[in-house]
Formats: structure tokens, C-alpha cells, sequence
């Protein structure tokens, strides 16, 4: 790969943009106050000086060296990477959303808060829960929100001794640090043989030091935990909050709710249930809903339907106050609303059917392959081990995930969760046809002979991608943090 | 198969203690180096904290996961293995030449739950 960057490209006095007409109406270009001279630059900014065209090559050659879902098949586990619908992109790209300010007076906003106001009112519907909250910006920073409202309700419950939140140990490793950074400390519950959540283990380790639980499901293998009900009494009964990390609601959304397994704060993942676009770690939205006993305690402002229209509402005193520098990535909120609205109550639980029959079909072709310690069925995902593969050949997960790129397909999640060893995570979504992963299919039982007759061809690869493999040992432990 | 030499006493997380004196050396076994894979930071413990044991005392980050160490003994860190700083890829070269740290104060006793060689031999068959 060779692609300077930009300010590498510059020349001095070359341009390739005109400032437009001031669009504002007269009276708005008064003069402003001068700054102080601590808040002005002493030198102009290093920006590149470069042509349209400059411009324009540099980012369509990067275009072409990344992999997204519209360049192939995507079936990163945990991440749901399904298709993002260009309907949805069109619709955020309107001048009604893009051309607003967040402190403008809400009665000139009403469509961006009814947009807003729906949007919740759907997630709501959809999760099984009361109301909620779009302000974070990303599924952590929902877990965060969600976290600090369970600790919000018990500090104002006088229960200062919940000090603890249990996290399975097949949990994503954002569970637990959002509860680290929420000033919990963290206890792991172990898997039973069937990769569930141990009742047993988790019985005993419930008491009046523990908050919440925090659970996925279906977790992270691609299980149903099918004890959900039992567990949300024990919690319960315990005086614990159940916490639902929303990333795999994409197997079980418009079949049934959080909030019909008892489940108090749920975070959702836009960029992964509701088709909008991850885009290279955000803009993503992470909105938190919760039951009807939490509702007070949801950041602020909450948004209301009044007399007079949606309105901001600054009112609830348990509120944990504000989580986002203003309403939250508003343009994503939009591309979900969209998504939502054009597929309808049927069209969602289509979608998590077809994400489940993927997952299941995909698995049904690999299984004689690879092995499968979670069982031959699943959800929306499962989960192979190439521990046998490694074995006998010396090619490992990493490997085969490398060549697969070669093949012209994202690989699959790998070395997760941490109780599968040599794993790859595979979660098709309902966006694939049945042809897609039948080539998927081959391709991977492919590579596993080839892993027999030429392992060291896995080993090099991948030869066809312009960064070929990198060395994450020096990676890890020299990273260079400056430009 | 891993290596599981005899004379040391080992965890079912893939820990190894060996008593030498009053000084007992810990580190990970070949079973836990492997599955880890390439070792790129190990976070030891500060000398002179007392740790319980199965209290979690460090943490291994390889290129696959970032995975916690429990303490096979209660005991006071006495020394780490200051090597491991620049060189944590030592603990791939050989994990029972290169310890972890270096406890003491550990009874003689407090070995008794865990596994000779042989046990744990048989553990990892079951895994």
C-alpha cells in the first residue's frame, strides 16, 4: 500500500473549494466580538493545499483497499453487520435534518423531535420496555448510561452495599469494563456444559452486595438462554436489576421483548439491529430503554408530546443528568427511524427469522468440517472450533480468517468468546441469500483441505489484500500513537 | 501435549508454583502459554503487596485476549521478574524457566489443594 497522505500532497496556493454565499439572511453577518489573543491561533493551520481531483482520487484509491458490506460478505460474529438500505442514507441526507441546529427553539425542530419522539416510542415497543433514552452515542457508552442508572436508582434507594455486577464469562468485553468504569467491581458467572449461564453458580453468588447482571441474549455463542425467566426471578428475589445488552437483539426482535424476560434497562445497537452504518467505529447510536420503575432516573432532557408540539423536558430531578454534548447522533437516530418504518412489525420479525434460518443453515454446512462444541443449532450466530484443525495441520484460526480475505469475504469474529478455543464467530445476518453463503460455505471447507495439502499457503496469506500480514505481536507491543 | 514437568504444584487456571526455601516462584503453565498465544504484556504485581490466594494478582495480554492471573498461594510478592517488561514474549520461550513473581511467607500447607503433575495431566485431558 502506498497512498500519501494528503498533506503530503500539498502545494502551496493550490485550492479546490469556494467558500459559498452566506445563507443566512441579512443582519446574521454583523461583525463578531475579536477573540482574546489566548484563544486565537498564533500560526495559519497546517491544511493540505491540494485540487478537486487530488481530493477526490486520494479517497476513491482508500475506498478501494477497505472491505464493507457492500463489497462482500460480512459475517463478523457479535457485530450483526447486516445491508444498510441507501433509502435510509437518502432520507438523513434531507436539508430538514442536515440543516438544523441542536439549540435552535424547538418549535422551529418539530419534525427532528417527532422523528426523535417515535423513534423511542418504537425502540420502546420493540424492546418491551417503558421509555428511554437516544442520547449515547455508541452501544459502551449505552452500557454506561444503563449501568449508572442501576446505580442511580439503589443509591437513592439507600443501598449503597450493591457494589458488585455479574457478567457471564462468554460476556462482551465491553460488559464488564462499563461496569468498571461505573465503579463496580465485577464478578464472572461460569458456563454450564451447554454454554449457558450456570444457575447453580450464579445462585450462589447472588447476594445484597450485587446491583445488576448483566446478559445477552442469545449470548455470545449463539444460544438462547432458554433459563431467562428462572434467572430474572433470582435476580430478582435477590434484589438485583436484570441489564440486557441489546447486541444480538437482532435474533429474537418482533419474536419476543426484553421485557417480556424481566429485564429493567436494555441498550440497543443501531449500527447493528437497525441497519445503520457501523462506519469505522461511529458514528454509532447506543440508546438505553428501561422499565417503567427507572424512567425517572433516564438522562435528561426527556422529550415530550404536549399541547403545543414535542417538547424538551428538564423536569425529573433523579434524572442522572446529561449523557451526550447534545441529543445524540441525531442522523443516525433518522437512518433507524427509516429502517424501522420501511420494514413494519413484519418486516422486523422477518428479519430475525431469516437472521436465525442463516446462522442455522450456515452452521449446517460447516458442522461436518469443523467442530461445533455449542451444539449443531443456534440463533442468529454461532460459534466453530479449529482446535482439531490446528492439531493436525498447524494452521490456525487466524489463518483461515486471513485467506478468507483472499476469497474475497470479511472474516468472521475470531478467538471469541474466550471459552472456545481457536474459535471463529460466524453471524451471517438475514442479509445474505442462501447462494451468498453456499460460496461462503465452499470457500471455508476449502481452505480447511487446503490447511491440510498446503498449510503454508494459509500461512502466508492473504497475498491479494494491499496490507498483506501484519505483525500484531510488534503491533501490541511497539504501537506508534503519533503521526 | 503440553509440557507438565514434575516437581511443581499447579492450579486449575494454569498456574505453576515451585517452593524453593522459603521462596515460592509462579508462573504460567504450557498449557496456558499455548492457548494464549503470542504474549505481548504481562502487568505484575507490586512488590511487597500480600495477595490471598485465587485472588487475582496479574494479567497476561497476548494477541488473542487480555486474561487475568490467580494467585495459586497466599503469600507477599517478594520480587517480580523484571524481565518480562521489555521481553513478555520470554514467557512463549519457555513458561517454567520464566517465572512470573516470587512470593513469600507461603505455609507449607498452602500448596495442599492443588495438583502434582500427574493431576494435572489428567485435568487437562478433561478440558
Amino acid at each position: 500500500m502506498n497512498e500519501p497522505l494528503l498533506i503530503e500532497r500539498s502545494k502551496a496556493g493550490r485550492s479546490s473549494y469556494q467558500f459559498p454565499q452566506l445563507d443566512l439572511p441579512r443582519g446574521f453577518d454583523v461583525a463578531l466580538p475579536e477573540l482574546p489573543p489566548t484563544l486565537r491561533r498564533s500560526k495559519e493551520p497546517r491544511l493540505p493545499e491540494v485540487s478537486e481531483l487530488d481530493v477526490i482520487r486520494h479517497f476513491t484509491r482508500l475506498s478501494t483497499m477497505s472491505f464493507g458490506v457492500d463489497s462482500g460478505c460480512y459475517p463478523l460474529g457479535s457485530c450483526t453487520m447486516k445491508y444498510n438500505p441507501k433509502v435510509n442514507e437518502q432520507l438523513a441526507s434531507l436539508e430538514d435534518f442536515t440543516a438544523m441546529h441542536p439549540l435552535q427553539d424547538v418549535s422551529t425542530i418539530q419534525g427532528c423531535l417527532s422523528v426523535m419522539y417515535n423513534l423511542l416510542e418504537d425502540l420502546s415497543g420493540i424492546t418491551g420496555m417503558a421509555w428511554g433514552t437516544l442520547q449515547p452515542c455508541a452501544g459502551a457508552h449505552g452500557e454506561y448510561t444503563g449501568l449508572k442508572i442501576i446505580r442511580a436508582w439503589f443509591e437513592h434507594h439507600g443501598d449503597a452495599r450493591r457494589t458488585r455486577i455479574l457478567v457471564p464469562e462468554s460476556a462482551h468485553g465491553t460488559n464488564p469494563a462499563s461496569a468498571a468504569v461505573n465503579g463496580f467491581t465485577v464478578t464472572t458467572i461460569p458456563a454450564d456444559a451447554e454454554g449457558l449461564v450456570d444457575i447453580d453458580a450464579l445462585q450462589g453468588l447472588l447476594d445484597d452486595t450485587v446491583a445488576g447482571v448483566m446478559l445477552t441474549n442469545p449470548n455470545t455463542l449463539g444460544l438462547f438462554e432458554k433459563h431467562i425467566l428462572a434467572i430474572s426471578e433470582m435476580v430478582h428475589a435477590a434484589g438485583g436489576l436484570l441489564y440486557y445488552d441489546g447486541a444480538n437483539l437482532n435474533a429474537i426482535m418482533g419474536m419476543c421483548t426484553p421485557g417480556d424476560m424481566g429485564f429493567d434497562v436494555v441498550h440497543l445497537n443501531l449500527h447493528k439491529t437497525f441497519g445503520t452504518p457501523h462506519g469505522g467505529g461511529g458514528p454509532g447510536a447506543g440508546p438505553v430503554l428501561v422499565s417503567r420503575d427507572l424512567v425517572p432516573y433516564l438522562p435528561k432532557p426527556d422529550i415530550k408530546l404536549v399541547d403545543s408540539g414535542y417538547a424538551f423536558d428538564w423536569s425529573s430531578e433523579l434524572s442522572i443528568g446529561k449523557v451526550s454534548g447534545f441529543w445524540g447522533n441525531f442522523l443516525v437516530l433518522v437512518r433507524a427511524y427509516s429502517y424501522i418504518l420501511r420494514m413494519g412489525a413484519e418486516g422486523i420479525r422477518a428479519a430475525a427469522a431469516h437472521a436465525v434460518l442463516n446462522a442455522n443453515y450456515l452452521l449446517s454446512r460447516l458442522k461436518g468440517t469443523f467442530s461445533v462444541p455449542y451444539g449443531e443449532r443456534c440463533m442468529h450466530e454461532f460459534v466453530v472450533s479449529l482446535e482439531d484443525l490446528k492439531e493436525k495441520t498447524g494452521v490456525s484460526a487466524l489463518d483461515v480468517a486471513k485467506a478468507l480475505l483472499d476469497s474475497g469475504y470479511h472474516p468472521p469474529t475470531m478467538y471469541f468468546p474466550l471459552i472456545v478455543h481457536e474459535a471463529l464467530m460466524f453471524e451471517p445476518t438475514e442479509s445474505e441469500s442462501p447462494e451468498t453463503l453456499d460460496e461462503l460455505a465452499d470457500t471455508l471447507i476449502e481452505l480447511a483441505g487446503i490447511a491440510a495439502s498446503d498449510p503454508q499457503r494459509l500461512k502466508q496469506a492473504p497475498l491479494t489484500t494491499p496490507v498483506r500480514r501484519v505483525d500484531e505481536v510488534a503491533a501490541a507491543k511497539n504501537p506508534i500513537l503519533h503521526a | 501435549m503440553s509440557k507438565v514437568p514434575a516437581g511443581l504444584k499447579y492450579s486449575k487456571d494454569h498456574e505453576w508454583i515451585r517452593l524453593e526455601g522459603d521462596k515460592a516462584y509462579v508462573g504460567i503453565t504450557d498449557h496456558a502459554q499455548d492457548a494464549l498465544g503470542e504474549i505481548v504484556y504481562v502487568e505484575l504485581p507490586p512488590v511487597g503487596e500480600a495477595y490471598d490466594a485465587d485472588e487475582e494478582i496479574a494479567n497476561i495480554e497476548s494477541v488473542k485476549a487480555a486474561s487475568a492471573i490467580y494467585n495459586p498461594a497466599a503469600g507477599t510478592v517478594a520480587e517480580v521478574n523484571e524481565a518480562l517488561d521489555g521481553s513478555p514474549e520470554l514467557i512463549n520461550t519457555d513458561c517454567y524457566e520464566n517465572y512470573l513473581y516470587v512470593l513469600s511467607g507461603v505455609s507449607a500447607t498452602a500448596l495442599d489443594g492443588l495438583m502434582d503433575a500427574s493431576a494435572y495431566e489428567e485435568y487437562l485431558k478433561t478440558l
